[in-house]
């Protein structure tokens, strides 16, 4: 019960603290999850993100639901991704109550002017800390480097990618053997 | 009755879109549109209040038409509804992932998915650049090449960036710090 209580919080926090959805939840994930609580590794996290682009559904829920799943089973699975998600059933609510112009707001438009532009620093300085520790030869960087240009300059669609870079891996495995 | 109904449409919002919070957006104004819960104004204004409040786009999206549609309770409804087909179908996944987590094609599946992870986490790092720090529509009109930049934007991008490597702190304190330099300097 304690644990759940723990998985609720932890990511009631990392969802009340997330500004940008999914991918911004990185840095807070890797802080909260993997160097306070040590419930994953670095490896494990981007997995899930990965599953989490090929499942239905929104990412941040997607990831929320399997650290929880990994740490207590089904209801850890429930509780983090209930406190995923409840901060912004209230501050939504709230708003649209209240303030049904609060993004029009000139100070608002500072705060966030400022919020992604530190959004943009931390996202950068997670794939550094996660290409060190996931990246280890030149297979891994010719995939990561070709899945981006593949998303930025083709426009094609994440999936299709985590698709066809699972699909590479298999075929690297089977022709290769056990080398790794 | 109009709960019900919420929670099926969300359910099937969250079963078949596929790719994060903006990839419901069409099948939110479709279902808008069918029941008349909210106008075109009404879906700019949701789009910018989810952008600029915390958590995942996605449920931002759903408690703010559900709030429109049937108020509080609406909001609640329709949020369980968009996350319960995650939860159901990450749960199995999960599931068989651990079962099979030691056989050689599920790993070099993962061998496979973890490089194009970081690739496409690096291109929604690209996306969040352009508005950030780039000022691509003012240079289209300009075609000054001074404008693509902000600089005001790129030398705090600088500053933060070298404090984040330098200090390790929790992303919070950087948050904080960046909604104040927002202010000041009238980002």
């Amino acid at each position: 019960m304690k644990r759940l209580m723990d998985l609720f919080l932890t990511f009631f926090r990392i969802g009340g603290l997330t500004f940008g959805g999914g991918y911004a939840m990185l840095p807070m994930i890797q802080k909260e999850i993997v160097e306070n609580k040590k419930w994953a590794t670095e490896d494990e996290i981007i997995d899930y993100y990965a599953v989490g682009q090929c499942t239905p559904g929104v990412i941040a829920v997607n990831t929320a639901t399997f650290i929880g799943f990994k740490i207590q089973g089904i209801w850890g699975a429930v509780s983090a991704t209930l406190g995923v998600v409840a901060p912004s059933i209230i501050i939504i609510t709230a708003i649209a109550a209240l303030l049904s112009n609060f993004a029009e707001v000139e100070i608002v438009q500072h705060i966030f002017g400022g919020i992604r532009v530190a959004v943009v620093a931390l996202i950068f300085a997670s794939i550094i800390k996660i290409w060190k520790s996931s990246v280890k030869n030149l297979f891994g960087i010719i995939l990561a480097v070709s899945s981006f240009l593949l998303g930025a300059f083709l426009s094609i669609s994440p999936i299709y990618i985590v698709v066809a870079a699972g699909i590479i891996g298999i075929i690297r495995e089977v022709v290769g053997g056990n080398k790794s | 009755m109009i709960y019900l109904i919420l929670f099926f449409e969300y359910f099937k919002i969250g079963l078949f879109s596929v790719g994060g919070g903006l990839a419901t957006l069409p099948f939110v104004i479709d279902l808008a549109n069918k029941y008349g819960w909210i106008n075109n104004k009404m879906i700019a204004d949701m789009v910018a209040i989810s952008e600029s409040t915390p958590g995942p786009l996605g449920v931002n999206i759903a408690t703010y038409v559900g709030f429109q549609s049937c108020g509080i309770f609406g909001g609640l409804v329709a949020t369980i509804g968009l996350i319960t087909p995650s939860v159901i179908i990450v749960i199995l996944v999960a599931g068989l992932l651990e079962k099979f987590k030691n056989n050689n094609i599920v790993q070099g599946t993962f061998e496979g998915l973890r490089p194009a992870s970081i690739g496409l986490i690096g291109l929604a790092a690209y996306e969040v650049v352009k508005i950030a720090l780039l000022n691509l529509d003012l240079y289209k009109i300009t075609n000054n090449i001074k404008d693509i930049v902000d600089i005001k934007r790129l030398i705090f991008f600088v500053v933060i960036f070298y404090g984040i490597l330098k200090y390790k702190k929790h992303p919070v304190m950087y948050i904080g710090i960046a909604m104040v330099v927002g202010v000041v300097f009238k980002m």
